[in-house]
């Protein structure tokens, strides 16, 4: 991350200087810090909803219920979990969320995943390998239906919106497979 | 098909939280003390989010404001070309996961300059389907338990996406 953020801030000025962008640049450096404000604003409201539910969950035991019933499909992809953990539960159901296409769920439950598993790391600071599997599954984006992007082609008069809906599907479960298989081939070379 | 699929999307989340809270009842728990509790550690949560986030987007918003963005998209022109593939699902294919709003923007352009029809607009939907904001979810997850040492998680995430972008054309291009 390092590099590849010391990268584009070295590229971005380079061109900015040479494309007499440098004032829009600028501007652009304020305009980021304010996104960040305004999604972090974003993300407290949510975030903080879905810590409240979670913490039910925990209190009436029904998180371990739920890891209890789903530990035989995720411990195939986490294998080092041990017993009923809540980290199963958070991870189903960050999963599920982004099946369906649930933007204000997935990313608030997601956050609770990875505290979950940051309570099974022993070396606080660096990154776990099931914490990797996990964030690798969640950028490859697995949904079901792309709601948003049919939403758009709706508006402009598409003839048949729903016509993305496949190869979307299929472009996915490929990306994923593939996200996986990049995740083994990496961890097998730096073992 | 889909707006009974839509139906029960919207379902889910109710209907969970119904349950939550009638199961904890049930389990005697006192639900409202519990959930703010819960929602307690939101603030602390975000403040560790926070500056990982300003940091990721003070570097896209300034890559995408510098021109830099434009020359290696005409740098690619010719071989896009050559490859039959509209240049605008290239575009989209490096700001997708840098930036989710960008992203809608520049959709939003494509459908418009070249017709809700086009094969520019179809691979870019499919593009946008099945990509994810890569760098903003990098930001959030790694900075909510704050990983310094993400390994080598970030050069999988680049070839993951890489691979994911040529298989959502090649996906498109067959389906068009």
């Amino acid at each position: 991350m390092n590099i590849l953020w010391l990268i584009m801030i070295c590229v971005s000025i380079v061109f900015a200087i040479f494309t007499g962008n440098l004032e829009a640049f600028t501007k652009s450096i304020f305009d980021g810090a304010k996104s960040a404000v305004e999604i972090s604003l974003y993300l407290l409201g949510i975030v903080s909803v879905w810590m409240g539910i979670t913490r039910i969950l925990e209190d009436s035991g029904l998180i371990y219920r739920i890891a209890h019933l789903f530990k035989p499909i995720i411990s195939r992809l986490f294998k080092n979990i041990p017993g009923d953990h809540p980290s199963i539960t958070a991870i189903t159901l960050n999963v599920l969320a982004n099946l369906f296409g649930l933007g204000n769920a997935a990313t608030p439950l997601g956050i609770k995943a990875m505290q979950e598993l940051d309570s099974l790391n022993e070396d606080k600071g660096t990154i776990t390998p099931e914490m990797m599997t996990f964030i690798v599954i969640n950028t490859a984006s697995i949904q079901l239906i792309p709601f948003s992007v049919i939403g758009i082609l709706a508006n402009y008069g598409h003839r048949n919106p729903a016509a993305v809906v496949l190869p979307v599907l299929i472009a996915t479960a490929i990306s994923t497979m593939t996200a996986l298989l990049v995740l083994a081939a990496f961890r097998k070379v730096f073992k | 098909m889909i707006e009974y699929f839509e139906y029960i999307s919207l379902l889910i989340i109710p209907l969970f939280i119904l349950f939550t809270v009638l199961y904890g009842t049930f389990k005697k728990v006192r639900v409202y003390d519990s959930f703010v509790s819960g929602a307690k550690e939101g603030p602390a949560i975000i403040l560790k989010i926070f500056p990982y986030l300003l940091t990721i987007f003070v570097a896209i918003k300034g890559f995408q404001a510098s021109g830099a963005f434009d020359y290696v998209r005409n740098a690619f022109y010719g071989v896009f070309a050559f490859l039959d593939i509209p240049i605008e699902a290239f575009s989209m294919a490096v700001i997708k996961p840098l930036s989710g709003s960008a992203s809608t923007a520049l959709f939003a352009d494509i459908v418009t300059t070249t017709g809700a029809d086009s094969m520019a607009t179809y691979m870019s939907a499919v593009i946008m389907g099945s990509a994810e904001t890569t760098f903003y979810v990098l930001a959030v997850y790694l900075g909510s338990v704050s990983i310094r040492k993400a390994r080598y998680l970030v050069p999988v995430c680049l070839v993951a996406d890489f691979i994911g972008i040529v298989v959502a054309i090649f996906v498109a291009k067959w389906f068009f």
